[in-house]
């Protein structure tokens, strides 16, 4: 009885201890918590760097003492740096690297120097994995389109770019609220990248096509006749634009991108096989993110209907993703079937440079296997090399593999469509991997998201 | 500069605490009378040292002249308890003097940061508790018979209970006292009740341990225990509960009581989490009390927004917000320590309050009478569990229950009751050195009888009789 109550009171320490080891920092940054707000009195907010040290958000000190925060970059960072404003609250980087911001981590003599004095200290530098010159040819790229970007490094899970669009002015956040909060800006508040939700389309043919290996080792002899269209108990799949692709094996109706044998496909899955592979890549899951994010969703169950099987292999259907997550599968395929776990903070340091912390790679999870891997980006190479649908990609300086998707999004108006492109560069030892989604853009070739994804590469390549 | 003052300070007093407590549990180490007494003569100090350099940093951020004479008049109180207890009871434990100056100091300290008014009347509340604490004492020594008013303990209790469940208010969702008009104290009779309690279990199952007798016991036990429930103050109900257990067992020694104990409790608990909106709502707090920030979790939340800010080291003195968390003087107490002072130093205050509680079992274990053992037991569970209770809820490890930390948090009951708890036991630590001082004299007198008697027999008698005097002395700690 009496050891009860000492081993009560070490597992009660043992919590505590764990608490503020562990726990604490997330706690701290909590919205609710009003304390930060009381740092302020005694730090400068710190500034938030690229990877290379241009800084991104800076405070600077008026004269009459005055503190206003400033975004050199104006609205390119909007979503992932996002704001921080005493009337309006904080989003993005400034919201999750509150605490550190507001932490002074300076030599302590200058600290005691500037209590002496009375002066406020200088609050810690965030240096953050993302590449401003990267940043700015995606934010370019996407221009006024509504949509999002995301760029990451295939064996680290750096993220270096992450554009959304509409956007706005952090600098100006706080005049223009009542207007962003409105219905007709197109919510540009929404960070697209996390938060958005689309249909995948043909990009989901990925992840059929590694479900089908899975259920099939033969794989590699499956044919298909195409004649433009499929049909079967009522409902008919037709191929983008009417084309006929003929006779195809599994790798042809991926470069293709085949409709008619990827709803060929679908007939031929396990239901329950299906669900389980796909919520293994963390669909109906939830994602490494810092941000607020929409879960990705799929929907089929054993009871599924043909049509639901068939529209669901080619990527319509009830499937919804969000270009951040598709980027973390595109990544893992890169990355020999393990996802790194996404990281947007380098490192920590002190006002002066001197690193505080460092964030390291870390192994988020394996999606699949090496051989997988290996086989899924030799067909995303062959889309891009043998197929029709990524042509802007072929030719260039730089090797790239990848799957094109437009998905519609009219129940009505099947021209209604979103562009989508996930890829890989330097094929043999990937590099970037890049995620792009274009919403709306109704099938337009010079908006779509192949070609926004070039300009992208070319700008990081040449 | 003050800025540069309250940072270094927050470093010493984390330095300071940390001596004390080691010394808390090395004290137990030492062979040496001698020894000892100058590891409790040095508690002292460092009591002293911690207690001026926090009204120092207070003194200098507020710089009124009221806080000097507050910290003077402390000074004078302390200094008077640690002599007066020499004078008056030098057998008694130095080290639950020590420790209660100095829980009852670092309380002082933080309610005084917090609200200067209520850490007046905390002090005029802990005069009069020390007061009461003083003779206590005496009484258990001198008053006889205190065994054999069983039902006097049962019937009063559960009256007293009976009077607040019927026509107390609510006060934060559940009915605690009475507030008296005029002066604003609220008495919280369950504070009271629980001494009762111990004492009316102690006499009942050391007269008679038959089934018969534990079945009525328990009965009665159950209810003090549905009293409190059905007034929604479910820390004391909790606390009458786990107290209850612990008595039965050592007073049995037979497992399954225990283990049935622990069945009906947890049985208990779902009945009451299905029927209470109350529990339901603090159970939701303490899973995630940001998801449930609007309906109840606000407190835990702020609670851990402190003691997640102040970090190891704490803010220090002035440098946080604890005025944020809810009823930050009594029962978050423990949040607004830690933010300011640091996790380290509530750490060692929870090994303080331990201390405390290894002290009371040293003594409980050495005496021999039944009855006085239970009571020091049940004490000595009542105190601890209330402390784990409070620190667990506040630190978001169990459910909050709403009590408050002993000694530490503001509240006239909880302080008085906690008081005449400690002076019991103190009267009970004298009378086993009385115990002691009969056994030595016995022997004495029984080897001078027994002095040229047959020499095999003495031999064993003496050796018998010598590991027992080896066994007692070692706990003896002043």
């Amino acid at each position: 009885m009496t050891y009860a109550f000492v081993v009560l009171f070490l597992a009660l320490m043992c919590y505590i201890v764990y608490f503020n080891i562990v726990r604490a920092k997330t706690i701290v940054n909590s919205p609710y918590n009003q304390r930060q707000d009381a740092f302020a009195d005694r730090i400068i907010r710190g500034t938030l760097t690229d990877r290379s040290g241009n800084i991104l958000a800076e405070t600077k000190v008026l004269e009459d003492g005055t503190e206003i925060r400033n975004y050199p970059y104006g609205s390119a960072f909007a979503h992932v740096i996002g704001y921080s404003n005493a009337h309006i609250g904080k989003s993005g980087l400034e919201s999750v690297e509150n605490f550190e911001l507001l932490t002074s981590n300076s030599f302590f003599l200058e600290k005691i120097a500037n209590d002496f004095r009375g002066q406020k200290n200088m609050g810690d530098t965030v240096v953050t994995t993302l590449d401003a010159n990267l940043q700015q040819a995606a934010y370019n790229a996407l221009g006024d389109n509504k949509g999002g970007i995301v760029v990451m490094e295939a064996g680290t899970g750096k993220i270096l770019a992450m554009v959304s669009g509409p956007t706005f002015d952090p600098n100006t956040v706080e005049d223009s609220w009542d207007y962003l909060n409105s219905e007709d800006s197109g919510s540009p508040l929404l960070n697209r990248t996390t938060q958005g939700s689309y249909a995948p389309g043909s990009t989901f043919k990925v992840i059929t096509a590694l479900e089908f290996m899975r259920e099939y080792s033969d794989y590699e002899n499956y044919t298909y006749e195409c004649s433009g269209q499929i049909e079967k108990d009522g409902t008919t799949i037709p191929c983008f634009n009417g084309n006929v692709h003929g006779h195809e094996d599994l790798r042809a109706s991926l470069a293709n991108s085949c409709n008619a044998s990827f709803a060929n496909i679908g007939l031929m899955l396990d239901k329950t096989a299906y669900r389980q592979t796909v919520e293994s890549l963390l669909f109906n899951k939830k994602l490494p993110c810092l941000f607020d994010y929409s879960k990705s969703l799929f929907q089929v169950t054993k009871d599924s209907g043909t049509a639901e099987m068939m529209m669901t292999a080619m990527g319509q259907g009830k499937t919804m993703t969000s270009p951040y997550h598709m980027a973390l599968i595109t990544a893992a395929i890169a990355n020999g079937g393990v996802l790194m776990e996404p990281y947007l903070v380098e490192k920590v340091t002190n006002h002066k440079g001197a690193q505080i912390r460092k964030n390291v790679p870390k192994s988020y999870k394996k999606l699949m296997s090496v051989q997988e891997a290996a086989q899924l980006k030799s067909y995303m190479h062959s889309v891009i090399e043998e197929g029709i649908t990524a042509t802007a990609l072929q030719g260039l300086s730089y090797s790239v593999a990848g799957k094109t998707g437009t998905a519609e999004y009219s129940l009505v108006d099947e021209n209604k469509t979103h562009s989508w492109f996930i890829g890989f560069t330097n094929v043999d030892h990937p590099e970037l991997v890049i995620s792009v989604v274009i919403e709306g853009n109704d099938g337009d070739l010079s908006t779509n998201a192949v070609s926004i994804a070039r300009q992208v590469l070319d700008a990081y390549y040449n | 500069m003050i800025n540069i003052v309250v940072e270094l300070s927050k470093y010493l007093i984390i330095i300071l605490m940390g001596v004390y407590t080691f010394s808390c549990f090395s004290v137990f180490a030492k062979e040496n009378d001698e020894e000892r007494k100058w590891v409790l003569l040095r508690q002292n100090i460092l009591m002293f040292l911690i207690h001026f350099t926090a009204y120092f940093v207070i003194y200098l951020k507020i710089q009124e002249k009221k806080i000097i004479v507050f910290y003077l008049a402390q000074v004078v109180f302390f200094l008077l308890v640690i002599i007066l207890y020499r004078i008056l009871y030098p057998k008694v434990s130095r080290l639950i003097v020590n420790n209660m100056c100095m829980l009852l100091s670092v309380g002082l300290i933080m309610i005084t940061r917090l609200a200067f008014p209520m850490a007046v009347k905390q002090f005029v509340f802990a005069v009069v508790g020390t007061s009461i604490g003083l003779i206590v004492p005496v009484l258990i020594r001198k008053i006889k018979g205190v065994q054999d008013w069983t039902m006097i303990y049962a019937g009063i209790g559960i009256a007293s209970l009976l009077l607040v469940a019927v026509f107390a208010r609510y006060s934060g969702g559940a009915k605690l006292g009475f507030t008296i008009p005029g002066i604003g104290i609220t008495i919280q009779p369950s504070e009271f009740v629980k001494i009762l309690f111990v004492f009316y279990v102690a006499s009942s199952l050391s007269k008679d341990a038959s089934f018969k007798n534990i079945v009525i016991t328990t009965a009665i036990a159950a209810g003090h225990v549905l009293v409190l429930v059905l007034s929604t103050d479910l820390g004391a109900a909790l606390i009458f509960f786990v107290v209850y257990l612990v008595m039965l067992y050592v007073a049995t020694r037979n497992p399954l009581y225990a283990l049935a104990g622990i069945g009906a409790g947890s049985l208990a608990s779902v009945v009451g989490y299905r029927l209470f909106a109350h529990i339901k709502v603090r159970v939701a707090a303490w899973k995630d009390p940001f998801s449930a920030y609007d309906s109840g979790g606000y407190q835990v939340a702020q609670s851990l927004f402190a003691i997640g800010t102040g970090g190891w080291f704490g803010m220090g003195l002035y440098q946080g917000l604890p005025d944020s968390i809810p009823v930050a003087e009594s029962d978050f107490i423990f949040s607004a320590i830690s933010e300011e002072l640091g996790l380290i130093f509530a750490l060692c205050l929870i090994l303080v309050c331990v201390s405390c509680y290894v002290m009371f079992l040293n003594i409980a274990m050495a005496l021999h009478n039944q009855f006085y053992k239970l009571i020091a037991l049940g004490l000595g569970t009542c105190y601890v569990f209330q402390v784990f209770l409070t620190i667990g809820g506040v630190t978001k490890f169990i459910p909050s229950t709403g009590v408050t930390l002993p000694l530490v948090s503001y509240g006239g009951s909880s302080i008085l009751s906690v008081m005449i708890m400690f002076g019991i036991i103190q009267g009970l630590y004298i009378v086993r050195e009385d115990e002691e001082e009969n056994i030595e004299k016995r022997r004495e007198r029984q080897l001078r009888r027994s002095g040229y008697s047959k020499k095999k027999n003495q031999k064993r008698t003496q050796r018998r009789e010598k590991t027992t005097f080896e066994e007692v002395p070692k706990q003896r700690i002043r």
